[in-house]
């Protein structure tokens, strides 16, 4: 995949927001719906963040997971094989996914002192 | 709002901007007073600046009048030749022009010449191996190549690839997808993502139908089973069989 680009895109964010300050963690939510690996993206960013200012800093992901709202009977599902998005009472597939493509860097975290 | 700190001496306030004694030694400097890492929220989509320019590409297409298709599949499904007809049937009544996409070579876009149509080649291939999908500012860059006032339709064929394309917005009006039926029918399963992402999948090579097992009708459940509304035509590129609807299609959005 391209957890590599990613990771350059995850970096200009981080240099914009961190604005010279010394930032330890990133915490990313990635839906489970996103074509990313947690692992790679991680490995990845050892390679992109390598001798910058960012060297050292750790990539912290939350992984959300799927939820739809059936179109037909307006129900609520969460769902554990993302294969299949189904709904949960009718088992119809004429659903809408209202969680799990999130692709997003929530917060940093700032070094002490 | 105020933000709480405390002074040297151990006293403590609310900050607020009016306060009437000195901090200048202690003021700024929290070193040692923080009970816990510091957090700065962002917020920000780690795709926003693609999509930013995804969106830039369609208001350039919109101002020029142009309709745009991102064309996606796996390597080898049938895109370039189904282009070629389209160019073949269509330049007479449409002005088409092709953005092409390739991590190497300029085979597609050589191919697709000859047709009269405005063709602008991005290859992907420099840095880490090639980039295995189109982003908004790869296409952002070949759009000036084209001359767009002069133009009603443009194609933007994707590299062949079936799940990085599906990610990225680049700026396209619609998303469609080419299937070769030599694919097999569990596709749709075992890449939900970019079938998800397409309105129309041109399943192709029916010609071959004789000599494979493929199920069409399995297939066409298992697309509807994570796209309930692609629309599905079946084609024959090197017959030239079934491309009427699909040019019907391209009609119709314009």
């Amino acid at each position: 995949m391209h957890e590599l680009s990613l990771c350059g895109a995850i970096y200009e964010i981080v240099d914009r927001a961190a604005a010279g300050r010394p930032v330890t963690v990133i915490h990313l939510q990635v839906g489970r719906l996103r074509q990313v690996v947690p692992d790679t993206l991680r490995f990845c960013w050892t390679l992109v963040s390598d001798q910058t200012d960012l060297a050292g800093t750790e990539l912290e992901v939350d992984s959300v997971p799927v939820a739809l709202r059936c179109l037909d009977c307006d129900v609520d599902s969460t769902v554990a094989d993302e294969l299949l998005l189904l709904c949960d009472r009718c088992g119809g597939n004429h659903v809408s996914v209202t969680s799990g493509e999130e692709f997003m860097l929530t917060s940093l975290e700032l070094a002490e002192g | 709002m105020g933000r709480f700190h405390r002074h040297i001496d151990g006293t403590g306030h609310q900050h607020n901007l009016e306060h009437d004694h000195d901090h200048a030694t202690v003021h700024g400097d929290l070193s040692g007073y923080r009970t816990g890492p510091e957090r700065v929220l962002v917020l920000e989509r780690i795709f926003s600046e693609n999509d930013r320019c995804a969106a830039a590409n369609r208001a350039t297409l919109d101002a020029a009048g142009v309709v745009a298709v991102n064309v996606m599949s796996s390597p080898g499904a049938g895109k370039t030749e189904i282009l070629r007809h389209t160019l073949m049937n269509l330049s007479g009544p449409a002005r088409i022009g092709i953005v092409e996409g390739d991590i190497e070579t300029s085979i597609d876009a050589d191919r697709l010449s000859g047709f009269g149509a405005q063709i602008a080649l991005l290859n992907t291939g420099s840095g880490f191996g090639g980039e295995c999908h189109l982003d908004a500012p790869m296409v952002a860059s070949a759009l000036p190549r084209l001359d767009l006032t002069s133009l009603d339709l443009l194609f933007i064929e994707n590299v062949g690839n079936l799940v990085c394309p599906a990610e990225f917005d680049v700026g396209a009006h619609h998303r469609v997808m080419v299937y070769a039926i030599t694919e097999g029918e569990e596709k749709p399963l075992k890449y939900p993502v970019m079938f998800r992402a397409v309105e129309l999948v041109l399943v192709n090579k029916l010609d071959l139908l004789p000599h494979l097992d493929f199920d069409l009708p399995l297939f066409r459940r298992n697309l509807a089973s994570v796209n309930p509304s692609a629309t599905v035509l079946e084609v024959s590129a090197r017959t030239a069989s079934g491309l009427g609807p699909w040019f019907d299609w391209l009609a119709g959005l314009r």
